[in-house]
């Protein structure tokens, strides 16, 4: 009893702590700068968090981070490893853009369902074509998401330029989307566009448990992550579910396009993710691909993106790029956590050693 | 020869030189069973410091030596994490390509008061031709180690059968810290072969992919040197004619899209990987952590 007690506090304070590990070494950076961290930090926690304004945008760079973040955890429980969030986010937020121009006339409320429907089948689309070509042709997905991230995003750039250009615009971007296309803001944070994209990914993170953990479908899909010579013996379809893994990760990433396109844009703009599809990758290792997790992972490193914003104003010579520096210092002290294991190990040794 | 054959090698052969650099150092790493997703990261930091080192000293050789001693650091950290402390190797990757996107630009910005680019060198403290041979070089000598040295065996096995170089007494890690250390180094170089040879300065983000660009050729070339090596040149020939073609006229009315070209190396990596030309093979315990027993 004891023993099951640790391992589960273990489970929430570790991640905690490797947190505030990697915090504390990426804010001392800010000391060659000549700053004070502590100074730093403090205008970190109030740009991100100090008034309506900041908590939402927050919140607005929170919400792509949640649908990448589950992106990649869904192809994790699947025994995937997704790195390619990054191009399918670009493919969903194009085709959510596309169809806002070319359908400018679509009724309300049918035309916002319409574009979220094509980012996420975009997206999916643009997933499955690394999951088709693992289970069909035993190329490994790693290399094969990585090689699309750059074809999406040469292929968005010459259908931005060429196909649907924002004319009245020297920025690599698309024309506008019918205004039936837009969703609703949420007043209570001001200027700030928390859209309806923010409560749309947290029914999807509700969905996400739900159809893992409680549809035979989901079973199959983790079957098949946790031991792939079992789940064949039982008769699940393995190359099957790796497809369709990887098509619904896809989807997930491609749903970026909905808080972006039809929230705070209402165009797609050629590369406007500063990497949601990298960092959802960190997204769901700190948040233990848990859906929970996914989100509160997701509003520190939103948190982050906000916080680190106001620095080039409000410090001499610290800039926003401190937040990959700070995001960097997390990622590595999260991976590395396989170390408080061997630590304890250890410690159990000799405690029953002792004992 | 007509004159504008002749500019198209050179040019290729430039543009070439970094990833040449960068894909040998990725193959090495690759092939004794460690990803090497950082590549583009330890690019960039070997970017960043060739450039300062070369403005401070006002000698290219100079901002070299310190880009390869940056790029050594950088795997160095790396290593640690995916070797020793057994961090997942596409995560830890991904986080040195953050951290160096980040520490360039913010020492860039201290240094400089500019987060966007390094002061430009003037051209006799930049390397005029040497890089070129020297890749030259290093893929052959890549070819003569990895075939007939112990110690490239060694690194084959690494990646192939850790087992069995352990058991025959050899320690796979430190096969594998060498050949981390060793691409570091090459990166470095190859950071250093675009910011003081291609360029005449350090630009944020001015890898802009080529890290990855060089694994792509280094999957495309088999993980094998020589066929890295073309694979390189095929790149950067297609680089090269990108450059050339911007805003030609070929057919009907509209330019050539360029986005096109740029996406072909990445294509035909993912067409050779499914196998439709050609097969290529990665090492057996790529990306597997080794524990001694």
């Amino acid at each position: 009893m004891r023993l099951l007690r640790r391992v589960q506090i273990g489970q929430v304070l570790k991640p905690v702590f490797s947190v505030a590990l990697g915090l504390t070494l990426g804010l001392l950076v800010t000391k060659i700068a000549g700053e004070d961290p502590w100074h730093v930090f403090k205008i970190l926690v109030n740009s991100a968090f100090g008034s309506r304004y900041d908590l939402g945008m927050t919140l607005v760079y929170a919400t792509p981070l949640i649908f990448t973040g589950l992106s990649v955890a869904f192809a994790f429980h699947a025994g995937l490893f997704n790195i390619g969030a990054e191009g399918q986010l670009a493919m969903g937020a194009f085709a959510a853009a596309a169809i806002g121009y070319r359908l400018q006339n679509l009724p309300p409320y049918i035309a916002p369902l319409v574009a979220t429907l094509g980012a996420a089948l975009a997206g999916g689309i643009w997933g499955g074509i690394p999951g088709w070509l693992r289970a069909k042709r035993g190329s490994h997905e790693v290399i094969n998401t990585i090689m699309l991230n750059f074809v999406a995003a040469g292929c968005c750039g010459w259908a931005t330029i060429y196909l649907i250009p924002n004319l009245d615009s020297q920025n690599p971007e698309t024309g506008a989307v019918g205004a039936n296309f837009m969703i609703p803001h949420f007043a209570f944070f001001g200027e700030a566009p928390v859209s309806f994209a923010l409560p749309l990914a947290l029914l999807v993170a509700f969905g996400f448990w739900f159809f893992l953990w409680r549809t035979v479908t989901g079973f199959e899909v983790r079957a098949v992550g946790q031991n792939e010579s079992a789940a064949r013996a039982a008769g699940i379809d393995a190359s099957k579910v790796r497809i369709l893994s990887l098509f619904v990760a896809g989807a997930l990433a491609g749903l970026v396009g909905v808080g972006e396109v039809l929230g705070t844009a209402g165009r797609f703009k050629l590369g406007f993710s500063p990497g949601y599809g990298f960092i959802g990758i960190a997204v769901a290792l700190l948040g233990r691909n848990r859906p929970i997790g996914i989100v509160l992972a997701a509003l520190l490193f939103g948190a982050l993106h906000k916080g680190t914003s106001d620095l080039d104003l409000e410090t001499e010579n610290v800039t926003r790029d401190i937040s990959l520096i700070l995001q960097a210092a997390v990622i590595l002290c999260v991976s590395s956590e396989g170390v408080w294991d061997l630590f304890l190990k250890r410690g159990r040794k000799k405690e029953a050693k002792n004992g | 020869m007509d004159d504008s054959i002749l500019q198209m090698i050179n040019s290729t052969l430039r543009v070439s030189t970094p990833l040449l650099f960068a894909a040998i150092g990725g193959m090495i790493s690759e092939r004794s069973g460690v990803i090497n997703i950082a590549l583009e990261g330890i690019m960039l930091c070997g970017a960043f410091t060739a450039a300062a080192v070369s403005l401070a000293t006002q000698s290219a050789p100079a901002g070299a030596a310190a880009a390869v001693l940056c790029g050594l650091l950088v795997a160095a950290a790396y290593a640690f994490f995916v070797i020793e402390i057994r961090a997942d190797q596409i995560v830890a990757g991904i986080a040195v390509n953050m951290f160096a996107a980040g520490a360039t630009a913010f020492l860039c910005k201290i240094l400089y008061q500019s987060s966007t680019s390094t002061p430009s060198l003037a051209l006799e403290y930049r390397f005029q031709s040497a890089p070129v041979w020297m890749a030259g070089g290093v893929v052959i000598l890549a070819w003569a180690w990895m075939k007939y040295s112990p110690l490239g065996l060694w690194v084959r096995f690494a990646g192939e059968h850790p087992e069995a170089l352990d058991s025959a007494g050899i320690g796979v890690k430190r096969v594998r810290w060498f050949a981390v250390l060793l691409s570091g180094v090459l990166s470095g170089m190859a950071g250093a072969s675009l910011s003081i040879f291609l360029a005449s300065s350090f630009t944020r983000n001015m890898t802009s992919g080529r890290g990855f660009m060089a694994l792509a050729a280094m999957i495309f070339g088999k993980w094998k040197p020589i066929p890295a090596a073309l694979a390189c040149l095929f790149f950067g020939f297609s680089d090269a004619l990108q450059i050339r073609l911007q805003g030609v006229v070929l057919w009907g009315s509209e330019p050539v899209p360029v986005q096109f070209i740029q996406i072909l190396p990445y294509l035909v990596t993912i067409l050779v990987l499914a196998g439709v030309v050609g097969q290529s093979r990665a090492p057996k315990a790529l990306g597997l952590p080794f524990r001694s027993s």
